[in-house]
């Protein structure tokens, strides 16, 4: 009988921080897309992002990073529209021109507006340079202006979820930093129905929850 | 809008031709994230109307785009603001030449330089936060965050480019990494003094633009709402 060789597809690796806003995208779109991976977590509070043996693997110093054989992509959004490019199903952006501009724009109010004002790096500066208040007044401001900008964004196009009734890749970007401005910065979504809708949604949804901070294997106990 | 052709074949027929709307871009001179859409429509050969946005005028250009930013496109009924969203949707109704390669690495390592500088260094640099940082602290603390945030990224996308870089930033061809850096570039350089020598892969790809009419076209200092002085 002849012993067939079989090529070994390996697994997807995805470097990750449980509490990573940017990694949690990336999260949604594999548990969304039923891909298999090896979560590997990197401490961005300890800097483990600039350990050599991180910088060798991703020369970018950043979390998330996705590692598939020999290719190395870091970035959220670069990541899952890789994902999404080389796994189809399901689609994360909608087949209409019009719609598939919303979603980048969400995407991008989130990743442009709103990420890099409250990431750590900025918020250790603000504290340093200015004090702990302005630090909370800082990132507040930032994500009032950019969820009030979702909300006149999505508030004439969304369905069941941000930009109809399937998940788009505005959801992905959406649930992590609402999950953020509930849970980290105490932010009352009362003014945005719109998003507080659209972020129930997700409660039902098994990629989303199992995407969650608190389920990942680099959660502290005490998070669970 | 209809306009009445007359047919050149009979002269006792009149057709009517349907008269297709030009786009319209709502764009500030100095705005880098204006400048990048600015490249993608003149590298495609689409004719657009330029319209410049009056700070002064802002409710009109909000009943316009609600998101009140900048730029923003008019393609008849639809207006698609923020220049990621822009980009791609003329890369995907206009797809020829496209914006990104075929090779999927290659397109990644296309969104990854983009958002390099639309998440890691353009947030830091454009003018209300700037104006933040020096009223809470004061000016050269602004300069040494705006330097900061400029040094991490071009560094992350000297980096980056170094393996994959040709004539431009990703190849041999314009794609949207080039339409994200040539911008960024000409701010450091001509807003922000910064030194390009520690940056040789980016510094060689700028000096390629100069060759490009599409990216010479963008520049701030000629669009119809720069300042006279600035040409």
């Amino acid at each position: 009988m002849a012993n067939l060789g079989e090529e070994k597809k390996e697994k997807l690796k995805l470097y990750s921080y449980w509490r990573s806003s940017c990694a949690h995208r990336v999260r949604i779109a594999l548990s969304l897309k039923g891909l298999e991976y090896d979560y590997i977590p990197v401490n961005l509070l300890k800097g483990e992002q600039s350990d050599p043996d991180f910088k060798k693997i991703n020369p970018m110093g950043t979390v998330p990073a996705l590692v598939d054989g020999d290719v190395v992509i870091s970035d959220s959004l670069a990541i899952v529209m890789y994902l999404d490019e080389k796994y189809p199903e399901p689609p994360l952006l909608p087949p209409d021109l019009h719609k598939r501009a919303v979603n980048f724009q969400a995407a991008s109010i989130v990743l442009s507006g709103i990420q890099p004002h409250q990431n750590l790096g900025v918020i250790k500066f603000i504290e340093e340079k200015i004090n702990s208040e302005e630090k909370t007044a800082w990132v507040t401001n930032a994500i009032t202006k950019g969820f009030t900008a979702l909300e006149k964004l999505l508030v004439s196009c969304a369905g069941k979820h941000a930009t109809g009734d399937e998940v788009y890749l505005a959801d992905l970007f959406l649930a992590p930093q609402i999950y953020g401005a509930i849970n980290r910065y105490q932010i009352n979504m009362e003014p945005y129905p719109t998003l507080a809708k659209c972020y129930e949604s997700y409660k039902d949804l098994p990629a989303f929850q199992n995407a969650a901070p608190e389920k990942q294997p680099d959660a502290p106990a005490s998070t669970s | 809008m209809y306009q009445v052709v007359v047919s050149e074949f009979s002269t006792s027929s009149l057709y009517y031709a349907e008269k297709k709307e030009k786009l319209k871009l709502y764009s500030y001179w100095k705005s880098s994230c204006s400048h990048r859409v600015r490249i993608a429509l003149t590298l495609k050969g689409i004719e657009y109307e330029y319209v410049p946005v009056n700070p002064l005028k802002r409710d009109e250009f909000l009943k316009i785009n609600p998101m009140g930013a900048v730029p923003a496109l008019v393609d008849g009924d639809v207006v698609v603001s923020d220049s990621l969203a822009i980009i791609m949707y003329l890369d995907e109704k206009y797809p020829e030449p496209p914006l990104l390669p075929r090779d999927l690495h290659k397109r990644a390592v296309n969104y990854q330089a983009a958002s390099i500088v639309f998440s890691g260094i353009q947030p830091y640099q454009n003018t209300p936060v700037a104006r933040y940082i020096v009223e809470k602290t004061n000016a050269e603390e602004k300069t040494a965050w705006v330097n900061n945030a400029i040094t991490k990224g071009f560094t992350a996308l000297e980096d980056l480019l170094v393996s994959c870089t040709g004539k431009y930033a990703t190849g041999d061809e314009v794609y949207l990494a080039d339409l994200f850096l040539a911008p960024q570039i000409h701010a450091a350089i001509n807003r922000f003094q910064i030194n390009m020598e520690p940056y040789p892969t980016l510094a060689k790809c700028y000096e390629s633009y100069n060759d490009l009419p599409a990216f010479q076209n963008a520049v701030p200092e000629k669009q119809p709402d720069a300042p006279a002085s600035t040409s």
